[in-house]
C-alpha cells in the first residue's frame, strides 16, 4: 500500500507574511517550516500504514511537493515523523505556478509514483486556497473526497467521513483515490529525536520539470492563467462606535445588530 | 462575455451565496447572465434564478446527480462551456463549490481566483478584488486566458434582486467514469446542541472580565438565544474556567463569523489575531481603554454582569 | 522587614536537574560529543571540531554514526538569540581562516563611527567614549541571524543540529558525564500525557559541551555537582531590545548612559542603552540594566519604552515602523564570577554560560566563538587513541589554554569596573579610564559583588513616569511577546519554578521586572502574603526569574520566541 502525501513548504508564520511590492508574488524569502495542515495530511498517512502493517500489508509513504531546493527541509520534517521517502520537483521554472500548473506538474509526479491513495492536508497557510486537491484528482481521473475527518480503509475501497456546512457526509470510493484531510483528523506526532537525526539519511529525490515531461510553458508564471494585478490596502474596518452604558447600552446593542440586519 | 454561475442548493432552496454571486454578476451589466442547478428533481428551483439575475437556467437533472458530489458537477459544467461557449464561470464559497471551481480548472485549463470579495469590468475581461493574507491585503486579480474561473468569499454581499427572463434549458450530462467512482453512503444533519465554533455564523466569547467561572453561563444565554457558539480566550481556559476547544487566539482557534461578541475581554493581540477578520464586532467591557475597542464596530463601556442578561432578554422579546 | 528575593527559594534543587541515564542501554541515543546550545559557543565547537575530524577519519570514526550533534531547545538556532549586538571579528576569522572572510558572514557592516551620550530628561551630552568603548575595526550583526549561518555552517560541516530539544538533565554516572536527558513533549496543564506524548530521550556522549547561555540549566546543576562554583556570585543584567525600520539611515553607533536611570547608589541601577544602524534602513536599540536594582517598580520594558521618548531617540524612530522586540538577560558577574575551573570528566563549559562576558565593553560573542574553538580542540585532543574525555584531568588542557588566551587577559583587565559604574555602563570619567590605560592594576581592592536575589527591595512611584503605551512609539508588553514570535503551545506544564505565596513586594518587582508579562499578583491572602499567578506561555526565557528568587526551566522544546533579526 502506499500512500503518496503533497506537501507544501510555506513561510514560518510568525514571519511576518507579505506580498513583495515587486514581484507581486508573496515572499518567501524568510523562515520556511512545512505547512501546519500537511502534517495532519503526514500523521494520517503513518497512521494508516502502520493500521495496514499489522494487517500484513507492505506500506510506505512518500511525501511530494513542488517548490524550490530548501523545501527539502520542510519536507525533511515529514520524514522525521516517519514518512519513508521525499520527492521534491525543484525546478525554478515552476516558481509562480497556479493552480492549473501546479496541479499539472503535481499530477505528473504522482503519476510516476502510482500510489494507492494521495492525501492533501487541509489548506494551505500562504494561500487560503483550499482547492488543490481537486485539480489533482480531475488529472489523475481519480474520485477524490474533501475535508475528511476520519477515514477508514477497507481492502481495495475507503471512507471518508467528513464535516460541511449541513452536517456530516460519508463517502465511500474505491481505490486509487484523491482525499483532502481535516485538521480535526488527528493531533500530528512530534518526530522522536531518532526520527529528526534518521530522516537525512532516508532517500530524497529532487526532480526537474523535464524529468517529468513536462514542458516549461505548461508550469510556472508562463504557464499560469491567473495574474496579480495590484496591491492594496484593506478597507479599515471603519469608526468604532462607543458608549459608555447608563442603563440602555443592551437595547442600543439590539438597536445597532437590526441596523446591520444580523438579528 | 457570457458568464454561468453554479447555483449550489441545499433541499428546497438556492444557497443564499449563489444567489449574490448571481446578482453581482448579472449587475456587472457585461452580457446575459446563466445559473446551472445540478441535482435531482431541481427544476422548481429555477425560478428564483430569475428573481435575481438570470436570463438563462441551465437545468440537468439525473439520479446520479442526487448526491452532492463535485466530479459529476464538473463533467456538467464542463459540457455547458463547450456547448455555449461560456466565458467566465463563478461561485460561492462552499465545500462543494470550491471542489468543483477546482477540478474544473484542471478539466478545462483555466484560471481560477478565490477568495475573491469583488469582480468588475476591467484589464483583460474581468478584475476580482481578492483578499489575502489574512485579509491584511487587497490584490486585484486577473485572468490571462478564457474561461476563467471566479470563487467569491462566503458572505462577501448579500444578493439583490435583479429580474430577468429566467428562461429554464434542460441538458444531459455525459457522465465520466472517475466522477462516478466515489457514492454518498450516509447524510446527516447536525442536531447537536449548536455549531461548533469553526462553522458558527455567530459567536459569543468570555474573557476575564467575567470575573469567575459561573459567569460564563451569562455568554452561554445570550449565545444561545442568538443560535451561536461559545468561545473563551487563553486567559479563561488556562485558569480552568472553559475547555481548550473553546479557545480563539494566536494558540487557539482563528475563526471569521458574521457576528463576534466580545465580552469582558480586553482585546490583547494574542486574541486579536483569532478573530479579527469576524465581519461585525461587538464589545462589551469595563474598561474604557480596553484595545478592544480599537477595532470592534460597537463597543459598550459598562458592566457585562448588567448588559449581558438584558441582551439576552431584549433578544429574546424580538423573537417572540 | 526587608524583602529579599533570597529569602523565598524557588521549589528547585540543582540537583533536580542531575540524573543517570534510565532509558535502556539500546535505546539510548548515541553521539560522539554533545553539544548543548545552539548559539555561536556551541555552533563554533561544531563547526571547529567538523574541520578536524575532516582531517583525522580515525577519530571520527571512533565516534560513531553521529560523531558531532548540537541541541537547540528553540525552534531554529537563532530563535533564542538576542544581543546588540557589535561583533569583534577575530574569533570568527580564526575560526573560518583559510575557508571564509567576514565578507561571508551575515552582518550589517562594519562600525565606522560612534557617540556616547549622557543623557538627562531633556538632553542628551555627548561625551568622548571611554576607551572600553572603541568599536573600530568591530562589526554590526545580529546574533539570532549569525546562529542561523553558523547552523549551516555546522551541518555542512557534518554536526547534526537537533533544534525544539530542550536538555532537561544532565547524566551523571560514575564520577563523569554521560550525556543529557531531552525534554519530554505532549504534556497537558498537569503534567498527564496527551495523545501526542513523546517521551525524552537519553542521549549518551563521550564528552558533553554545555554552551547554554545565560541562565544555563544544566550549567548551573553542573557547577554545583562538581564544585565548579567560582569566589563570587553570578550576577545578570536584563537587556530589553527592539528593531526597528527606520526612514533615515543611523550614522553612527550609540551608547548612552544617565537618563532614564536613577543615579542615587540606594536604587542600583546600572545600566545603559545602544542604539545600533543595521544597514541604511534598520535600527537596533535596547535598554540594559543589572538585576542588582531594588525597586519593585522598575521595569526594563517600560524603561526602554520610556528611553524612546527623549528627543535624541524620537529623531532617529521618527516615522519608523517597529518589527521586532526580545528580552534576555546577559551574564554580568565578569571575572571574579568565574568558574573555579572550566570542565569535569566528560564536560567542557563554554561561552556565556562559563561567565565570558565582558561588560564594560559589552562583548561576549567572539569569545563564545573562541572558547567554543578552544573547546572543540580540547575534545579532539580528549578523544585520541590512549585519552579518554572521562578521565579526571583529560580536558585540564581546555583550562589552561583559555586561561592563557586574550579572553582571560581581557576580562581580568576589567575585573573592578563594574563597581565603579554607578553612572551607567559607559563612563567618560576618569577613573574607568585609569583602569584600562594601566590595565587593571588601579583601583587595588578587588570588588566583591552581591548576589541579585539577596538585594533587599525598596518601592518607589517608579511606574507613574513610565509613558502608556501608544502603539506607534512606545508599546505595551503582550504586543511585544507577540512581535517576538512566541507562539507557545499552551496547554503544558508551567516550567517556571517560583514559591506562589510570597510578600506582596516581591510579587509587584516579579510582575515588573518581567518583559513578558508572566506574572500577576493576585489579591492579599491575609497574612501579609499574596498568590503570584504565572502565564507560563507568555515567557520569552529571558532568565530575569532565576537571577531574582525563582528558577526558570526550559519548557517543551521548541516552544518559546522565535528571533530571526535580535
Amino acid at each position: 500500500m502506499k500512500i503518496a502525501v503533497c506537501v507544501k513548504e510555506v513561510p514560518d508564520a510568525t514571519a511576518r507574511k507579505r506580498i513583495d511590492a515587486e514581484t507581486k508574488r508573496l515572499d518567501r524569502s524568510g523562515e520556511g517550516a512545512l505547512n501546519a495542515f500537511d502534517a495532519n495530511a503526514v500523521e494520517e498517512a503513518l497512521r494508516l500504514k502502520a493500521a495496514t502493517v499489522e494487517g500484513e500489508v507492505e506500506g510506505e509513504v512518500v511525501v511530494v511537493s513542488m517548490g524550490p531546493e530548501r523545501a527539502l527541509n520542510s519536507l525533511r520534517k515529514a520524514l522525521a515523523m516517519g514518512a519513508d521517502r521525499a520527492v521534491l520537483v525543484a525546478d525554478d521554472g515552476a516558481a509562480g505556478s497556479d493552480l492549473v500548473a501546479t496541479s499539472a506538474v503535481l499530477a505528473k509526479a504522482l503519476e510516476r509514483e502510482q500510489p494507492d491513495l494521495v492525501l492533501f492536508g487541509q489548506q494551505s497557510s500562504d494561500s487560503d486556497g483550499a482547492v488543490l486537491w481537486a485539480a489533482v484528482a480531475e488529472r489523475l481521473r481519480w474520485p477524490v473526497i474533501s475535508q475528511v475527518a476520519e477515514l477508514t480503509l477497507d481492502g481495495g475501497s475507503l471512507t471518508g467521513k467528513r464535516q460541511t456546512e449541513f452536517g456530516y457526509d460519508v463517502i465511500r470510493a474505491p481505490l486509487p483515490a484523491v482525499v483532502a484531510v481535516a485538521d480535526s483528523i488527528n493531533e500530528p506526532r512530534y518526530p522522536s529525536l531518532k526520527g529528526i537525526m534518521g530522516a537525512k539519511s532516508k532517500p530524497q529525490e529532487t526532480l526537474s520539470l523535464a524529468d517529468l515531461g513536462v514542458d516549461a510553458g505548461s508550469a510556472g508564471g508562463q504557464g499560469s492563467r491567473t495574474e496579480v494585478l495590484a496591491l492594496s490596502d484593506p478597507p479599515s474596518r471603519g469608526d468604532t462606535q462607543k458608549i459608555e452604558d447608563d442603563g440602555t447600552g443592551a437595547e442600543k446593542i439590539v438597536a445597532f445588530l437590526a441596523e446591520r440586519r444580523l438579528i | 462575455m457570457s458568464i454561468l454561475v453554479f447555483l449550489e442548493h441545499h433541499g428546497d432552496e438556492l444557497q443564499k451565496g449563489s444567489l449574490a454571486v448571481l446578482s453581482k454578476a448579472a449587475g456587472l451589466g457585461a452580457g446575459d447572465v446563466a445559473g446551472v442547478v445540478i441535482g435531482s428533481g431541481v427544476e422548481r428551483l429555477a425560478a428564483q434564478a430569475g428573481a435575481h439575475g438570470a436570463a438563462t437556467v441551465y437545468v440537468t437533472e439525473d439520479a446520479r446527480l442526487e448526491a452532492p458530489l463535485p466530479q459529476p458537477r464538473v463533467d456538467a459544467i464542463a459540457q455547458l462551456v463547450a456547448e455555449k461557449g461560456i466565458e467566465t464561470i463563478l461561485f460561492a464559497q462552499s465545500i462543494l463549490a470550491a471542489d468543483i471551481a477546482s477540478g474544473l480548472a484542471a478539466r478545462l485549463e483555466a484560471g481560477l481566483n478565490w477568495q475573491l470579495t469583488d469582480l468588475a469590468a476591467g484589464g483583460n475581461g474581468l478584475v476580482g478584488k481578492q483578499s489575502a493574507l489574512g485579509d491584511s491585503v487587497v490584490v486585484d486579480v486577473g485572468w490571462t486566458s478564457t474561461p476563467r474561473i471566479g470563487l467569491f468569499r462566503a458572505g462577501a454581499f448579500d444578493p439583490s434582486e435583479q429580474a430577468a427572463a429566467g428562461t429554464v434549458e434542460h441538458f444531459e450530462v455525459q457522465l465520466q467514469e472517475h466522477s462516478l467512482a466515489a457514492e454518498m453512503v450516509e447524510q446527516a444533519h447536525a442536531e447537536e446542541s449548536g455549531p461548533s465554533i469553526e462553522e458558527a455564523d455567530v459567536i459569543v466569547a468570555g474573557g476575564r472580565g467575567l470575573g469567575e467561572p459561573e459567569k460564563f453561563a451569562l455568554v452561554e444565554e445570550l449565545a444561545k438565544v442568538l443560535g451561536g457558539a461559545v468561545a473563551a480566550t487563553r486567559a479563561v481556559v488556562d485558569a480552568g474556567w472553559y475547555p481548550y476547544s473553546a479557545q480563539v487566539g494566536q494558540t487557539g482557534k482563528s475563526v471569521s463569523p458574521t457576528l463576534y461578541v466580545a465580552c469582558g475581554i480586553s482585546g490583547a493581540i494574542q486574541h486579536k489575531v483569532g478573530m479579527q477578520s469576524s465581519k461585525t464586532i461587538v464589545a462589551i467591557n469595563k474598561d474604557p481603554n480596553a484595545p478592544i475597542f480599537e477595532f470592534a464596530d460597537f463597543g459598550v463601556v459598562g458592566d457585562l454582569h448588567q448588559i449581558l442578561p438584558k441582551l439576552t432578554e431584549a433578544l429574546q422579546a424580538r423573537k417572540s | 522587614m526587608r524583602v529579599r528575593p533570597a529569602d523565598h527559594p524557588p521549589p528547585f534543587a540543582p540537583s533536580d536537574a542531575i540524573a543517570a541515564p534510565t532509558d535502556p542501554a539500546d535505546e539510548r541515543i548515541e553521539v560522539g560529543v554533545l553539544i548543548v546550545g545552539g548559539g555561536p559557543a556551541g555552533l563554533a565547537c561544531a563547526i571547529r571540531l567538523g574541520q578536524l575530524l575532516e582531517e583525522s577519519p580515525g577519530t571520527a570514526e571512533r565516534l560513531g554514526d553521529v560523531p558531532v550533534a548540537v541541541v537547540e531547545k528553540g525552534k531554529s538556532a537563532g530563535s533564542h538569540l538576542l544581543s546588540g549586538a557589535i561583533l569583534d571579528p577575530r574569533a570568527v576569522r580564526r575560526l573560518f581562516k583559510g575557508r571564509l572572510t567576514m565578507n561571508d558572514v551575515p552582518s550589517y557592516g562594519e562600525v565606522h563611527s560612534e557617540a556616547v551620550y549622557l543623557l538627562t530628561k531633556g538632553a542628551a551630552l555627548r561625551v568622548p567614549p571611554p576607551p572600553t568603548m572603541r568599536n573600530h575595526g568591530n562589526w554590526i550583526v545580529s546574533v539570532s541571524q549569525l546562529a542561523r549561518f553558523l547552523a549551516e555552517q555546522a551541518e555542512s560541516g557534518g554536526a547534526a543540529v537537533l533544534p525544539e530539544t530542550d536538555a532537561q538533565k544532565l547524566l551523571v554516572a560514575d564520577g563523569r558525564v554521560q550525556g543529557i536527558r531531552t525534554g519530554d513533549k505532549g504534556r497537558g496543564r498537569e503534567g498527564q500525557e496527551l495523545g501526542t506524548f513523546e517521551p525524552g530521550s537519553d542521549i549518551v556522549a563521550k564528552l558533553t559541551v554545555l554552551a547554554e547561555g545565560t541562565q544555563g540549566h544544566l550549567t548551573g546543576a553542573a557547577l554545583a555537582r562538581f564544585g565548579l562554583e567560582g569566589s563570587q556570585p553570578q550576577i545578570w543584567a536584563l537587556g530589553v531590545k527592539e528593531v526597528w525600520k527606520v526612514a533615515q539611515p543611523l550614522e553612527h553607533l550609540v551608547h548612552t548612559l544617565g537618563w532614564p536611570l536613577r543615579k542615587s547608589s540606594k536604587y542600583g541601577e546600572f545600566g545603559g542603552s545602544f542604539i545600533y544602524p543595521m544597514g541604511p534602513e534598520l535600527v537596533s536599540l535596547g535598554f540594559v540594566a543589572g538585576l542588582e536594582y531594588r525597586d519593585v517598580e522598575f521595569s526594563v520594558h517600560d524603561v526602554l519604552q520610556e528611553f524612546k521618548t527623549h528627543r535624541l531617540v524620537r529623531k532617529i524612530l521618527r516615522d519608523g515602523e517597529r518589527i521586532a522586540w526580545g528580552a534576555k538577560t546577559i551574564t554580568e558577574g565578569g571575572f571574579h564570577a568565574l568558574p573555579k575551573r572550566f570542565h569535569a570528566p566528560g564536560l567542557l563549559l563554554a561561552g556565556e554560560s562559563a561567565g565570558l562576558v565582558n561588560v564594560p565593553t559589552l562583548k561576549g560573542i567572539h569569545y563564545a566563538i573562541e572558547s567554543g574553538i578552544m573547546a572543540a580542540e580540547a575534545a579532539f585532543r580528549s578523544l585520541q587513541r590512549g585519552e579518554s574525555p572521562g578521565r579526571v584531568g583529560a580536558l585540564e588542557s581546555y583550562d589552561e589554554e583559555l586561561r592563557g588566551s586574550y579572553v582571560m587577559q581581557d576580562l581580568r583587565e576589567v575585573r573592578n569596573m563594574r563597581q565603579v559604574f554607578d553612572k551607567g555602563f559607559f563612563m567618560g570619567g576618569a577613573l574607568a579610564s585609569a583602569m584600562t590605560v594601566t590595565k587593571g592594576k588601579l583601583p587595588p581592592k578587588d570588588f566583591h559583588s552581591e548576589a541579585n536575589a539577596d538585594r533587599t527591595l525598596i518601592r518607589t512611584d517608579r511606574a507613574a513616569r513610565y509613558p502608556a503605551p501608544d502603539g506607534k512609539l512606545t508599546f505595551d508588553k503582550l504586543s511585544s511577546v507577540f512581535l517576538s514570535g512566541n507562539r507557545t503551545r499552551d496547554d503544558q506544564p508551567n516550567h517556571i519554578r517560583i514559591q506562589r505565596q510570597v510578600p506582596r513586594d516581591l510579587a509587584d518587582l516579579w510582575v515588573r521586572m518581567c518583559p513578558a508579562q508572566v506574572y500577576e499578583a493576585g489579591a492579599a491572602d491575609g497574612e501579609g502574603t499574596v498568590t503570584v499567578e504565572v502565564n507560563a506561555s507568555n515567557c520569552v526565557q529571558c532568565g530575569a526569574i532565576t537571577a531574582k528568587g525563582g528558577r526558570l526551566t526550559p519548557p517543551e522544546g521548541g516552544s518559546g520566541p522565535e528571533y530571526t533579526i535580535t
